[in-house]
């Protein structure tokens, strides 16, 4: 009885200093799923080299994770949201709106997007067009913009094999899928001309064309994952037919069972990345709550050693998992250490 | 389950008048008959389905996951040399400690070519390739070496490293020469390497506790990841969950069966108690996010928040099952109580709530089994993530510091990139299966042992 006693006496003290506890002692970490490997390993790599224990690095996506690093300020709210994207105005206004103002935008590199179908299946040379002819909602054909009639990789290029169109995209939480939209469907709507016509049915107006454009079909061809890149990998594993969207370092961990396609003739390498030569890639960011420099032990460190060259630099770990490393690196690191913040005026 | 036994066909029933004979069945009986022979085809049926599923399930986690168990590791005798870690050489442990891993990396790559060296193994590999054999986490273990024994400086010691996660792979079968054709983290000639050192007797896997007790790792050395400290994690939520759903469920269900009034509320009560009982778990997450972390401030990743949310869904279990088995008392053993003068609270705690404990009991090892494999509100209370790495050093921290648990753990993994996670989500399973079995059986014994039937 005596022990049933003790730990609900040490329960309820728990729970009582709990609500009054003493500073968080560890970073909080969340955010974008692509960038997680790479907070993870220099999170472990922080916690082995510091005093300060190691970072605690939550995953869920780009925009679950800001919308969880604009709820506040306060030991209870997260340190560093990590991001595929760059912060949107509505988010940056969001969290001011909740005191979230001073906010640090770190780039940390670039991360190639690929896609890759079954490794025993057909290989295949993409263009951006091939990609707006394959899974738009609409396409252009004599002039005029008409519901998607192809089936068949052969009728969107004559070059492809007699396949079945059937892709798997990140759904629309991923950060993902907006490097997807912006720099496959919409360059391909704009190389196939879809663009130009859709703007002038949309009296000039830029903004609902692009928005037009990169609407995908929705007949199941195309299928958005909500997942992670595991789940799109066992959708390829069922059907044979399926080419997937994914993160050059998720690719490059499962090179036995993928084959990688080209874009515009380049196969995705770290290096075709870093010179720019392969188009679809994304920077990565995480972003730091100024508000908590100073008050949760370790996060300057951990900012300013995420950053660091045998980090971040291209013969560091990073690099090693797959991320391509910024060659304006020097000028983020002094970014981080001034404590630059976003609109910067300090 | 009723002991009495049936009869295996019944007898052919004759009309007296009929010219039937006793011995001859007529139609009808023959009908009847078949169809309870079909019936028990059906069962039989029904069971070797279920069987077969179990079978097939079985298998497949085992076969999957017990390469996890298993690591391979490698043997290497490293110069720790004073010119890289001690430049000053006055072996002060805070320079000691400015030397970051990346400082011990070059041993590893010095280990190496005197090893081949003295040896006489013939490879083209420039040192850090041949160092890209081992986990990177190499440098961090000498590290951790030389900062717990800096008189180690200066000395030659021998370590065994975890081999990387490819090597390892190539071990186990899993990687062959032809899946790593377009594999950048390792080629060939390392896998060539890998072989001459098998022959040397450097590299060899064998049973890996740390895969059972050590801490999760990031992305790039899934070779050490282990579940040891999601299962504190899992550890500290049941006590929360035992401490406060217990109490509390036993606490209503008495006071429901035994002492409150049969009314239109204590209906409600209970429709609602079966309810909560249905409600998908994920619900109990959302609640927890909510009340505990926005409301009352409780840290996020905290074991103390996900017992928390764990009781709420276990505390319908416990309750339902609780008033089963004070049901099961039977009222003469009440009204005897009532009768020789007891009180009413006597005669339920001295006599009907000892009669029920092995029911309670039972119940509430379902319940906290149940529990344990729950994942769905883990996820919004912040336990699923790179989380469970740091092992906590009091009850105060275990219950209050960032953790996952098991479930959590497993599904983390299952979602990382390289597929040597996959197979230790497989591992997972099974240490999860066996506390879970370990948890049932347990119940069961208790109710065949003290269960009274009247």
């Amino acid at each position: 009885m005596s022990f049933v006693k003790l730990t609900t006496s040490a329960l309820a003290i728990a729970a009582l200093s709990a609500t009054t506890a003493a500073a968080r002692d560890q970073v909080q970490v969340a955010g974008s799923s692509t960038v997680l490997p790479y907070a993870s390993i220099v999170a472990e790599a922080f916690g082995e080299n510091f005093e300060f224990p190691t970072p605690v690095v939550e995953s869920g996506g780009s925009s679950a994770g800001l919308k969880r690093f604009c709820e506040g300020v306060g030991e209870n709210t997260i340190d560093v949201a990590n991001a595929s994207r760059r912060i949107k105005e509505k988010e940056v206004a969001a969290c001011a709106e909740n005191g979230v103002t001073d906010i640090i935008e770190v780039r940390i590199g670039y991360d190639g997007i690929v896609f890759a179908s079954d490794i025993a299946g057909n290989s295949f040379e993409f263009t951006p067009s091939d990609w707006f002819l394959a899974l738009s909602d609409t396409i252009l054909v004599d002039g005029e913009m008409v519901p998607n009639p192809n089936t068949n990789w052969n009728q969107v290029n004559t070059a492809f094999p007699d396949q079945p169109i059937q892709a798997f995209v990140p759904g629309t939480k991923h950060g993902t899928r907006e490097v997807f939209e912006d720099k496959v469907i919409l360059a391909g709507c704009e190389e196939t001309g879809a663009f130009d016509v859709l703007k002038a049915a949309n009296g000039d107006d830029k903004k609902a064309a692009e928005k037009a454009c990169i609407a995908l079909r929705t007949d199941g061809k195309s299928v958005d994952i909500d997942g992670d890149y595991t789940e799109t990998l066992a959708r390829i594993e069922s059907n044979k037919d399926g080419i997937g969207v994914f993160g050059l370092a998720f690719y490059e961990n499962n090179t036995d069972k993928l084959q990688v396609a080209t874009m515009g003739g380049i196969t995705p390498s770290t290096e075709s990345i870093a010179t720019g030569e392969y188009p679809v890639s994304r920077p990565l960011f995480f972003y730091i709550k100024k508000a908590h420099i100073g008050v949760i032990p370790g996060l300057k460190e951990y900012a300013e050693f995420f950053v660091a060259d045998e980090i971040a630099g291209p013969d560091g770990p990073l690099s090693e998992y797959g991320l391509v490393a910024d060659p304006k690196l020097e000028e983020t690191q002094s970014l981080v250490s001034e404590e630059a913040v976003l609109g910067g005026n300090s | 389950m009723t002991d009495a036994t049936t009869p295996s066909s019944v007898p052919a029933m004759t009309p007296l008048s009929g010219k039937g004979s006793l011995l001859v069945q007529d139609a009808r009986t023959r009908k009847r008959n078949a169809a309870e022979k079909r019936f028990k085809a059906y069962g039989v049926v029904a069971i070797s389905i279920g069987m077969l599923m179990l079978i097939i399930l079985v298998f497949n986690i085992i076969s999957r996951g017990t390469g996890a168990f298993q690591q391979t590791f490698v043997t290497l005798e490293v110069p720790l040399l004073a010119e890289k870690l001690d430049k000053k050489g006055n072996r002060d442990p805070n320079d000691l400690r400015k030397v970051s891993t990346f400082g011990y990396a070059p041993l590893l790559r010095t280990a190496f070519e005197d090893k081949i060296a003295q040896n006489g193994i013939e490879t083209e590999l420039s040192p850090k390739a041949m160092a890209g054999i081992l986990s990177a986490g190499a440098p961090a273990q000498l590290r951790d070496f030389v900062l717990a024994d800096p008189s180690m400086i200066g000395t030659t010691q021998q370590f065994e490293f975890l081999a990387s996660s490819r090597v390892d792979g190539y071990l186990k079968g899993r990687v062959s020469r032809d899946s790593i054709a377009n594999d950048k983290n390792i080629s060939a000639e390392q896998l060539d390497f890998v072989d001459k050192l098998i022959e040397g007797g450097s590299i060899e896997k064998r049973f890996n506790l740390a895969f059972i007790i050590g801490a999760d790792s990031s992305d790039a050395r899934p070779e050490a990841a282990g579940m040891g400290v999601s299962m504190i994690g899992s550890f500290f939520m049941m006590l929360v969950v035992l401490a406060l759903a217990l109490p509390i469920g036993v606490a209503a269900s008495i006071y429901l069966e035994e002492f409150a009034p049969k009314n239109w509320l204590t209906d409600i009560i209970e429709v609602n108690i079966s309810n909560l009982a249905a409600v998908p778990s994920i619900v109990f997450g959302i609640l927890g996010l909510a009340v505990f972390i926005n409301y009352m401030h409780l840290p996020t990743s905290a074991p103390l928040v996900g017992g928390l949310v764990l009781t709420l869904m276990t505390l319908p279990t416990i309750i339902i099952s609780t008033r089963a088995s004070l049901k099961a008392v039977p009222p003469s053993i009440r009204d005897a109580a009532l009768g020789v003068g007891a009180s009413k609270m006597q005669s339920v705690f001295h006599h009907v709530l000892p009669l029920a404990a092995p029911g309670i009991l039972t119940g509430t090892i379902i319940g906290l089994a149940q529990a344990l494999g729950e994942t769905a509100p883990l996820l919004l209370i912040g336990m699923v993530g790179f989380i469970a790495s740091n092992p906590p050093d009091s009850i105060a921290s275990g219950l209050l510091d960032p953790n996952s648990a098991m479930p959590a753990q497993i599904y983390e993994w299952a979602k990382r990139a390289d597929p040597a996670f996959y197979e230790r989500a497989w591992g997972g399973i099974i240490i999860l299966l066996v506390f879970l079995i370990t948890m049932n059986t347990i119940a069961v014994i208790l109710r065949r042992r003290f269960e009274r039937r009247w």
